[in-house]
């Protein structure tokens, strides 16, 4: 987060950049000294994202098959994640967040661009030098009543991973490493032999996050972790997270749809849209200081769970549906349901970048933006 | 200390923009029971609530909570077997729909109280058009011919406005998008004009922009045709920009009751202070969340006494013992609250600190 640099600094830095979000916000003094003692330390980031693509391809025939299109489901993403910090990513439905985590994981094989892991081009990877850098990138599941295979016991699941990496835990040593990492996300140790079905759906996600842990990755990918649960386990399974993050150096992608969860544990939030990332910067840029139009509709219509901070806000109802990604718009991907959007948004694709107008300024709102007509507007400020 | 048996909104019998005959549907001491092998699972043990025309009265709960079940018995559609309702009286208009016959609640279901439910992919009919769908029910109840059921469909159409409502009536459900098809759930509600609606978790599966987009349509309608309105949710969030009154249930029992504003404001309840505590908030950033401990009970063993006290920071022996009624909540000074009523042997700590 911003505070880890001098402030001094944060002029010289504007010049337009595709990936750096280590700029430095002018609100160094003000809210976002709550957060200083989390482990944000930088430097080289751990985790380059530059261009990303994933395009499904639409086929037709059955027997010579041709491809008719694509999905474009993630269209050139870059983003850079630092060691012991959590990046939020949010986004509605549809926008390639989940296919994003995918390829981090290289579940799935991108069309385009490049992941570098420690200055390591994770895409080009294959065989045993993929698998030494897997074991460093893990992944906690959305659904904990469907990750966890029904048939096998917990102390199979997380063991599991010690067989396919033998060199992380010795033969013997295994059992009583899964009742260690048991013990560190707050399961009774004795639950080694229970199967899945016994435990309730945060206990469960306790038991998809040993396994993560498991092998002592540097970075945990987390697809919507706490969505499935109950408002009151939310919030233990949230706390858990952020104390494993401050005990183990963990760097966390943090994918999900509830802005508020994601303000809480995130340090810096990129908004994705239909493939591309919209806004990024510090929460604080992003929650207080949104320039693109479709962070701002976003923000705007969270439900706030307080009447009275509710009744001054301004409501910003988009109208229509996400375009589908096989076909999207040109030009800027958002135009279509935006209020702002004139004849240079049909034609030229905004980049992500500092908008000219806060170039060079010390604000807030100086931070990478995906808009021809980014300006500030405070639409929130109780998310 | 009073006892109240109802929910009521003010002390005056008649809720807002009322007809003059009462609350709409009045549920009293309602329980609902299933029977497994694990043993008798207890769903709703004794819920008392109320709604008049043109009130929105929000059911908070976790899962397991009951609410869904308590509508589920309000429609008249839950299993029964395994299902039992061994006590409490479900009253539509004074009548008790519990004591009907199955034809006299089927007239009921659908016309006069309509249910929009969570996931309209799985509730709708996958081989069968929206329009089809829309029309069945002006075929069933008002034995419209084919052609006419259809036109009629259009126009529900149009009126949760869905684009070219004219040339997708004989589209398909998976031809819709989430939030469309969320519309077409509501407009198969409000298709007899309905005077109670029960919409259960109708914006769970949706993204928060179209979230958004259905509850100011939902919202927009039920003032058009003065409706009572139940909604369903364990968004505190959704509760907080459309609902008039909140009940707030646990383990199958209500354990607050109050007008929007003051549940957020001032909770009587320490399940609901938990709640609310357990929302992350701007000023707590980098603390720990505040969390509420443990798990909701197992339906079958609920906890004797209050069933939040094993969760319960303030929890003393009497709750341990004693099952907490809900109670009149009053100001300092002893004047009463009005609708507000909370089941916690301590709600006076609570609410005045």
């Amino acid at each position: 987060m911003a505070e880890f640099k001098k402030s001094g600094e944060a002029v010289a830095d504007a010049t337009p950049r595709t990936t750096g979000v280590d700029k430095v916000d002018a609100a160094t003094e003000t809210a976002a000294v709550a957060a200083v003692e989390k482990p944000a330390g930088r430097g080289e980031p751990i985790l380059q994202v530059r261009n990303l693509v994933k395009h499904f391809p639409l086929t037709q025939g059955i027997l010579f098959k041709k491809q008719v299109g694509a999905v474009k489901a993630v269209d050139g993403i870059s983003f850079d994640l630092y060691q012991g910090e959590t990046l939020g990513i949010v986004g509605e439905s549809g926008c390639g967040k989940s296919t994003v985590a995918k390829l981090l994981m290289t579940l799935e094989t991108a069309t385009a661009g490049e992941v570098f892991f420690k200055g390591q081009d994770i895409t080009k990877l294959s065989g045993r030098a993929l698998k030494a850098v897997r074991r460093n990138i893990q992944m906690v599941f959305q659904d904990p009543y469907t990750s966890l295979n029904p048939r096998m016991t917990v102390g199979d699941i997380i063991g599991e991973t010690f067989e396919i990496h033998p060199e992380v835990a010795p033969k013997g040593e295994r059992r009583r490493k899964v009742q260690d990492l048991l013990d560190v996300v707050g399961l009774n140790p004795e639950y080694i032999n229970r199967y899945p079905h016994q435990f309730s759906g945060g206990q469960r996600q306790r038991i998809g996050i040993a396994r993560g842990l498991a092998l002592n990755p540097e970075i945990i990918i987390c697809d919507e972790p706490v969505s499935a649960l109950d408002v009151s386990v939310q919030a233990q399974v949230i706390n858990l997270m952020e104390k494993l993050q401050d005990e183990f150096n963990l760097s966390y992608l943090f994918i999900a749809h509830d802005l508020s969860i994601v303000r809480h544990i995130s340090d810096r939030v990129g908004v994705m849209y239909l493939g591309k990332m919209a806004e990024i910067g510090t929460d604080e840029q992003i929650y207080d200081h949104p320039t693109h139009p479709y962070t701002q509709a976003l923000l705007s219509a969270v439900p706030v769970p307080d009447p009275s901070a509710r009744e001054g806000r301004e409501r910003i109802i988009l109208t229509g549906d996400v375009p589908s990604p096989a076909n999207p718009p040109s030009g800027c991907r958002f135009r279509t349901r935006c209020w702002k959007a004139e004849a240079k948004c049909a034609e030229e694709v905004p980049l992500l970048a500092v908008p000219e107008r806060f170039k060079g300024q010390d604000t807030p709102a100086a931070h990478e933006s995906a808009c021809h007509f980014a300006e500030e507007k405070d639409v929130v400020g109780a998310v | 200390m009073t006892i109240i048996d109802t929910t009521a909104d003010a002390p005056a019998p008649k809720g807002p923009a009322d007809d003059g005959s009462g609350p709409l549907l009045d549920v009293r001491d309602l329980h609902v029971e299933f029977k497994t092998r694990d043993g008798i699972v207890k769903a709703v043990n004794g819920v008392n609530y109320n709604v008049s025309a043109g009130e929105t009265l929000a059911v908070l709960g976790e899962s397991g909570s009951g609410k869904s079940v308590t509508a589920q018995a309000i429609m008249g559609i839950l299993d029964m077997p395994p299902g039992r309702i061994p006590q409490g009286e479900i009253l539509f208009r004074g009548q008790d729909m519990l004591k009907m016959s199955y034809e006299e609640r089927r007239k009921i279901r659908g016309r006069k109280i309509a249910m929009i439910f969570q996931d309209a992919l799985s509730s709708l009919n996958p081989v069968l058009s929206v329009g089809y769908q829309l029309g069945e029910m002006f075929r069933v109840h008002q034995g419209l011919s084919k052609k006419d059921a259809k036109a009629k469909a259009i126009d529900l159409m149009d009126r949760v406005r869905i684009p070219a409502a004219k040339e997708r009536v004989n589209d398909y459900p998976h031809m819709f998008s989430g939030g469309m098809r969320q519309r077409i759930m509501i407009a198969m509600a409000l298709a007899l004009e309905p005077d109670l609606i029960i919409a259960d978790e109708p914006t769970t599966a949706l993204d928060v922009t179209v979230q958004a987009q259905v509850m100011d349509l939902l919202a927009e309608l039920q003032t058009e045709y003065n409706m009572g309105l139940i909604l369903i949710t364990h968004d505190l969030g959704v509760v907080a920009d459309v609902a008039d009154k909140i009940a707030v249930m646990y383990a199958g029992r209500i354990v607050e009751t109050a007008p929007v504003h003051e549940l957020y404001s001032r909770p009587a309840h320490p399940y609901t202070r938990g709640l609310l505590d357990s929302i992350p908030r701007l000023d707590q950033k980098g603390q720990e969340l505040y969390a509420i401990k443990g798990l909701p009970p197992n339906l079958t063993r609920i906890p004797p006494g209050c069933a939040f006290n094993p969760r319960c920071p303030k929890a003393q022996d009497i709750c341990r013992t004693d099952i907490p009624a809900l109670v009149q909540v009053t100001e300092r000074d002893g004047s009463a609250l009005p609708g507000r009523g909370s089941a916690c042997h301590f709600w006076k700590e609570q609410i005045h600190g």
